[in-house]
C-alpha cells in the first residue's frame, strides 16, 4: 500500500489523471480509508506541486494538469469522505471579488486547498458581500478567500472585509491577486496575505492553526 | 497606406512613442467596477476620445484602441458576445476623430481569458475565429496596426498572431507579459524571453516586447535580455509598478519623473517603441516623447 501511495502522489506531480483514478480504486480496495489516501496520496503530491510552482520550477500549466489529476481522484474521494463525515482541516469560502471576471489563480488556490484537505465552496467570479456573508454562515466557513487582478475590484475586498466585521463574524479573511500587496492587505484589515497558491495553503493552515506540512 | 508607412518609420530608424493605459485612465475618469470597459465605446464615446487625444496631444505616435477585452470570449462574460463588431469598430471610429494626421492607430486584442486545449475546453479553431473576428472588425474600423498583447500562454499567442496576420494585411505587434522570479524571466504559463521570440517571430509578428508586468526595472531586464536575440523592432510597455492602496484607490508609484532615468535606459538598450501600461497616463507619455525627441535629435 505504501508503495501504491508513492505512486499516487507521482502521478499527481506528473498531472497523469487515468494513473489516479486507477490508483485510487486499487488503494480502496485494498482497503485504504478515504481519508488515509487524501492524506498520504493526494496531499504530499500536492504539497510537491504548491512548492514547485512557488520556486518558478513548474508553471500554471503543470498546476492545472496536476489539478486535474487531483481532482480526478478526489471525485471518487469526496463522496465517501462525507458519507464517512471525515472532519476537513477547515471549511473555505473562496471567490474572485464583484466587477472581476477572472478565475484561473483563485482557481488555482481552491485547488491547492483541496489538495491539503480544506473543504471548498467556490462562488465562481463577480462574486457580492451577499453572497459571501450567505456562504460564510451556512456553511460555516473559517476563512474567506478573496481573489482580484483588476485594480478596480481589488477596493471591494474592504466591502466585504467590513461587512463581516461589522456583522461580527468570526470568520478570517485572506486576499490575493496581481495587485495585491501585504501592504494592501493590512490596509483594507485581511488577516492574511497570500502571494501564491501555495502561500494561500500555508496562511489558511496558520489561521487554522495546523503546523504546515511543507518544506521550504 | 498608413500601415506600410507604419512599419517604414520603423525601419528607417525612427523611434515611436506609444501610448500609456486606457484601462486606469478610464477609471480615472469614472468608470464604476464592474462594467465591461468596451461598453464604454458605446456609452461614452466622449470620455474614451478624450483619453486617446490627452495621449496624441502628450505626443503618442500611436494610441491603442478600447478594445483589449473585445472578443466574443471576454465579452459573453458581460453577456455582450454579439456587440465585438460594434464595439471594434467604434473604438476605432473615435481615434480616427482625433487623430493628427502622419500618427497612427493600434487595434488592441488581449487574451481570451480561455484555457486552450489540452489545458482547457477551448479548441485552437475557435481561439483562432475569435481573434480573426476581433482582428477583422479592427480592420474594418481602419486600425494601422494590430497589437496582440499582454499574453502569457506562447499557443495563445501564435494562435492571435496568425489570425491577426491572415485575416489582415496590417502589420502585427506582439508582447507578452515577464515577471522575474527564480527561473529569470517568465510568464505565468513558464514561458521564457527566448521562447517567446521565436515563437512570435515564427507566428509571423512584426513586432516584438512585452508589456504591463511589475514595473520599469524588470522592463529593462526583459529588452536586456530580448535584445540580442531578434533583429525585430522591439517595444515596450512597463506597468508603472505595483499599485499601492491609498485613501480608497490605487496608487501606482512609477511617476513621471521616477522612470526617466529608466525609459532612458530602454532607449538605449534599443528599443523601438515605447510605452505605457497599468497606471501610466499622458504624464507618462510627454516624458518618453521628450527623451525620444532629444535622442533622435543627437542621431
Amino acid at each position: 500500500m505504501e508503495e501504491l501511495l508513492k505512486e499516487m502522489s507521482q502521478a499527481v506531480i506528473d498531472g497523469n489523471k487515468e494513473k489516479c483514478e486507477e490508483l485510487t480504486r486499487k488503494l480502496l480496495e485494498g482497503g485504504l480509508s478515504p481519508k488515509e489516501i487524501l492524506d498520504h496520496g493526494l496531499v504530499p503530491g500536492m504539497d510537491v506541486v504548491g512548492v514547485r510552482f512557488r520556486d518558478n520550477i513548474i508553471f500554471v500549466p503543470e498546476v492545472l494538469i496536476s489539478a486535474r489529476a487531483m481532482k480526478a481522484s478526489l471525485a471518487i474521494l469526496e463522496p465517501l469522505l462525507t458519507q464517512a463525515k471525515i472532519k476537513e482541516a477547515g471549511i473555505v469560502v473562496i471567490g474572485t471579488v464583484k466587477g472581476d471576471i477572472h478565475d484561473i489563480g483563485k482557481n488555482i488556490v481552491a485547488m491547492m486547498l483541496k489538495g491539503a484537505g480544506f473543504k471548498v465552496i467556490d462562488l465562481g467570479i463577480d462574486t457580492r458581500v451577499e453572497k459571501f456573508l450567505d456562504a460564510i454562515k451556512r456553511e460555516k466557513a473559517d476563512i474567506v478567500g478573496m481573489s482580484a487582478l483588476l485594480t478596480t475590484t481589488m477596493g471591494y475586498m474592504k466591502v466585504v472585509i467590513d461587512k463581516i466585521k461589522e456583522e461580527g463574524l468570526s470568520v478570517k479573511t485572506m486576499v490575493g491577486g496581481a495587485p495585491i500587496s501585504q501592504s494592501f492587505a493590512e490596509k483594507v484589515g485581511a488577516d492574511r496575505y497570500a502571494k501564491n497558491a501555495t502561500e494561500a495553503v500555508e496562511r489558511a493552515k496558520e489561521l487554522i492553526g495546523i503546523a504546515s506540512t511543507i518544506n521550504n | 497606406m498608413y500601415e506600410n508607412h507604419f512599419l517604414q518609420q520603423l525601419q528607417s530608424g525612427k523611434i515611436l512613442v506609444s501610448d500609456g493605459a486606457m484601462g486606469t485612465e478610464l477609471q480615472k475618469r469614472g468608470m464604476p467596477v464592474g462594467v465591461c470597459p468596451e461598453e464604454f465605446n458605446v456609452t461614452h464615446p466622449e470620455i474614451v476620445r478624450e483619453i486617446y487625444k490627452d495621449y496624441y496631444d502628450a505626443g503618442s505616435d500611436l494610441v491603442e484602441t478600447n478594445t483589449f477585452g473585445a472578443n466574443r470570449s471576454r465579452l459573453a462574460l458581460h453577456g455582450f458576445e454579439s456587440r465585438v463588431r460594434e464595439f471594434c469598430m467604434k473604438a476605432v471610429e473615435l481615434a480616427r476623430a482625433v487623430r493628427p494626421a502622419g500618427r497612427f492607430i493600434a487595434g488592441s486584442m488581449g487574451p481570451t481569458g480561455d484555457l486552450i486545449d489540452p489545458l482547457g475546453s477551448r479548441t485552437v479553431q475557435e481561439a483562432y475565429d475569435i481573434f480573426s473576428e476581433q482582428a477583422e472588425a479592427l480592420v474594418e474600423g481602419g486600425a494601422d496596426v494590430l497589437f496582440v498583447e499582454t499574453m502569457m500562454a506562447a499557443e495563445e499567442a501564435e494562435i492571435a498572431v496568425r489570425a491577426a496576420k491572415e485575416k489582415t494585411k496590417l502589420p502585427v505587434v506582439a508582447t507578452m507579459t515577464f515577471e522575474l522570479g527564480k527561473a529569470g524571466l517568465r510568464t505565468m504559463w513558464g514561458v521564457d524571453v527566448n521562447t517567446a521570440v521565436s515563437r512570435l517571430t515564427d507566428a509571423g509578428a512584426d513586432i516584438i516586447g512585452s508589456n504591463c508586468g511589475r514595473g520599469f526595472d524588470d522592463m529593462i531586464a526583459i529588452v536586456r535580455e530580448m535584445r540580442p536575440l531578434t533583429s525585430k523592432p522591439i517595444i515596450a510597455q512597463s506597468n508603472a509598478g505595483i499599485p499601492d492602496w491609498v485613501d480608497g484607490i490605487s496608487v501606482y508609484k512609477e511617476t513621471p519623473e521616477i522612470i526617466e532615468l529608466k525609459a532612458k535606459e530602454l532607449l538605449n538598450l534599443g528599443v523601438n517603441i515605447l510605452g505605457g501600461c497599468c497606471g501610466t497616463g499622458p504624464g507618462h507619455v510627454r516624458k518618453m516623447r521628450q527623451l525620444v525627441d532629444i535622442m533622435q535629435k543627437e542621431i
